[in-house]
């Protein structure tokens, strides 16, 4: 026994040298270590910071509303106080935007949470019980069979009127545009996690579990999904890229939110038939979905680096 | 070690499968061993030759489908294993019976901290205050030699090195003192020096706790400094079953005779290694002849009619061999002779 102690003891002193220091490390500084070392990512994640922050912090320090109409400043051009202009009704586009930002930004974290919640439940259960893989998976292939859009179009003109009745004009439609964006944007995370869980069942760990006589709930809850955090993570990212573009789209295309709960994409439908004559009312919010969308992808970029475990212990 | 009459674990006629897509695969074949309380059974054969499964397949632990164990009992504490449901089947793994696997460096979760791993056996088995939880694993941290137990419940597996996590999946084995500890080359994936810190591990651990174990390798050096009694396996099938010391001062069987003729000596330096030639049998069909025969310098042409059947030569050894069938020994041979016609007919 005394062989075994001498080794031990030159371990740690070799962890000691090479670890910062008797601190212990933690994944998660390991995580903020390794994000940190992506530059594209860092940028994205001060962009993401600043566009959320103006969203919900931004209009309480405007000084202008961006509902109230003052028909005398209609159509300005960017002046000082005007940056973006005003729209046709002469309010601020500035506050406009920050406002909605609130209900683009909602939109996509709720939706992206729907999509990715349902495309993980699915491919864990797809990846781990054998028996509903081909079930799962065909009707996976179906949904991304399905022409989204037209499919939107046909969902909200037949659920927006009933929606509306029942939770008021925004709540309905906020809860209808989500729920549409959760279902149709889950079957790319269902099918990265189905492939990542079938690796990791395979792995010897999960083995060593059942061996110990962990549970089959606990197996998945605490083995497998843990570990496919990482393109879960990712999907999550990008899943958010896609919710804030989709719901643009809808919006664009006069079937998302009313007029008067302005989002980036209602802005830019309100604002493409004064292009000619304040071309800064589409540009603004457009530019604004450009670099959310960019920033959020770079985020998933750097974390899905930070938390691969092999990129990570270098 | 104590002479019990009643095997702690006792394995009959255990047989499993693979279905695969290029066919059946018979990976376990009647195997058949007892293992006595406090007794450490080493489990020797050549890569493929069925013990990882064999063992695997008692606690059910391989995956279903492919995997089908078609027939055998595994009596433990007078209960069938194989038949037990689920359930029950849990409480005894990682309560009863222990396993530690080959490569501890995929072994263990690498995302849930060292400390919780253990807690985690702890849980399923002997639910307690997480406080006490925590105090239990760290007690086995430092049974199995990891010097700052306290620091080291904190780490990741990324953090520690191939030796110190494989101590963890030992202590992980023992955390709910378990009757039986089934060892699955436990050592192959360390270096040398490792290999041997941790084989002394286990052996104090063995007489410390008093545990059966179970110790699956390739390595003979390994068996002839930890075992009581040695399992050879060929092609799914025990071929020879002796204690330790007379497995190597005479081996029956000749692939047992080839192992031991292939390991380089001290004294035979510049000489060619002895091999055995061939290759090992495709176990894609049934054994109906001597699996070993195409390779076995003694095959006659019974070998290639018939699978010889594991078969008593003496009263602590058998062998699966038709050389040995005409019996050398006389005493308490008429019923195993008997059982080795049945299994003729067959």
């Amino acid at each position: 026994m005394t062989e075994p102690k001498v080794h031990a003891s030159r371990e740690v002193v070799a962890a000691t040298a090479s670890g910062a220091g008797p601190k212990h490390r933690s994944l998660r500084g390991d995580v903020w270590r390794q994000f940190r070392r992506h530059k594209g990512a860092l940028v994205g994640l001060c962009a993401f910071m600043f566009v959320t922050v103006a969203s919900f912090v931004g209009p309480y320090l405007m000084p202008y509303d961006a509902v109230e109409i003052d028909i005398k400043m209609r159509n300005l051009s960017p002046t000082w106080s005007h940056p973006l202009g005003t729209d046709n009704l002469g309010r601020d586009m500035v506050a406009r935007s920050m406002v909605g930002g609130r209900i683009s930004l909602l939109v996509a974290i709720t939706a992206m949470a729907l999509s990715v919640f349902l495309g993980t439940t699915i491919g864990v259960l797809a990846g781990f019980f054998k028996r509903l893989d081909g079930v799962l998976m065909r009707l996976t292939d179906l949904f991304l069979a399905l022409p989204v859009l037209p499919l939107l179009l046909v969902i909200i003109m037949l659920f927006r009127d009933s929606l509306r009745a029942t939770f008021g004009p925004e709540q309905g439609i906020f809860m209808l545009i989500v729920f549409i964006i959760g279902i149709t944007s889950w079957m790319q995370t269902a099918r990265v996690v189905r492939g990542e869980v079938l690796t990791i069942k395979q792995q010897e760990f999960v083995a060593a579990a059942h061996s110990i006589g962990t549970r089959r709930r606990n197996v998945i809850f605490r083995h497998i999904l843990p570990n496919c955090l990482s393109p879960v993570m990712v999907a999550a990212a990008l899943g958010m890229a896609v919710a804030i573009i989709t719901e643009s789209a809808l919006s664009f295309l006069g079937l998302g939110f009313p007029s008067d709960f302005p989002t980036w994409g209602r802005l830019l439908y309100d604002g493409k038939d004064f292009i000619n004559l304040t071309p800064m009312r589409v540009v603004g919010p457009g530019v604004l979905i450009s670099l959310t969308v960019i920033s959020v992808n770079f985020i998933g970029d750097g974390l899905r680096d930070a938390l691969d475990p092999k990129l990570r212990s270098r | 070690m104590t002479v019990d009459p009643t095997p702690v674990l006792r394995v009959t006629d255990l047989t499993t499968r693979f279905n695969t897509q290029d066919g059946t695969v018979h990976a376990v074949n009647g195997v058949s061993f007892d293992l006595a309380d406090g007794e450490v059974l080493g489990v020797v054969g050549e890569s493929g030759s069925g013990k990882s499964v064999t063992m695997m397949s008692l606690l059910r632990l391989i995956p279903t489908p492919p995997g089908e164990i078609l027939a055998g009992q595994a009596i433990f504490e007078g209960d069938d294993l194989l038949s037990m449901d689920l359930g029950d089947l849990r409480k005894v793994r990682g309560g009863k019976v222990g396993f530690i696997f080959q490569d501890p460096m995929t072994s263990l979760n690498p995302v849930v901290t060292v400390g919780d791993q253990i807690v985690e056996s702890l849980a399923v088995h002997q639910p307690g205050r997480r406080k006490a939880m925590r105090l239990r694993a760290l007690e086995l941290l430092q049974l199995v030699g990891i010097p700052s137990p306290e620091e080291r419940l904190r780490c990741y597996p990324y953090e520690l090195s191939g030796g110190m996590r494989q101590r963890v999946m030992i202590a992980i084995a023992l955390a709910c003192n378990p009757k039986v500890l089934v060892a699955d080359e436990p050592t192959t994936a360390l270096d040398v020096t490792i290999q041997a810190q941790i084989l002394e591990l286990v052996k104090g651990l063995r007489e410390k706790l008093g545990m059966a174990v179970i110790w699956i390798t390739h390595d003979l050096g390994v068996v002839a400094g930890l075992v009581d009694r040695v399992l050879v396996m060929y092609g799914g099938q025990i071929v020879e079953d002796a204690p330790v010391d007379e497995f190597y001062a005479q081996p029956r069987h000749p692939y047992s005779q080839g192992l031991l003729a292939s390991l380089p000596s001290a004294t035979s330096r510049g000489d060619k290694l002895v091999n055995i030639q061939g290759q090992p049998p495709d176990l894609r069909s049934a054994p109906a002849s001597c699996s070993f025969a195409p390779r076995c310098p003694h095959a006659f042409d019974r070998c290639d009619r018939e699978n010889p059947v594991l078969a008593a030569v003496s009263a602590t050894r058998k062998v699966a061999c038709w050389l040995d069938e005409v019996p050398v020994l006389v005493g308490a041979q008429s019923d195993e002779t008997a059982k080795g016609q049945v299994g003729h007919g067959r």
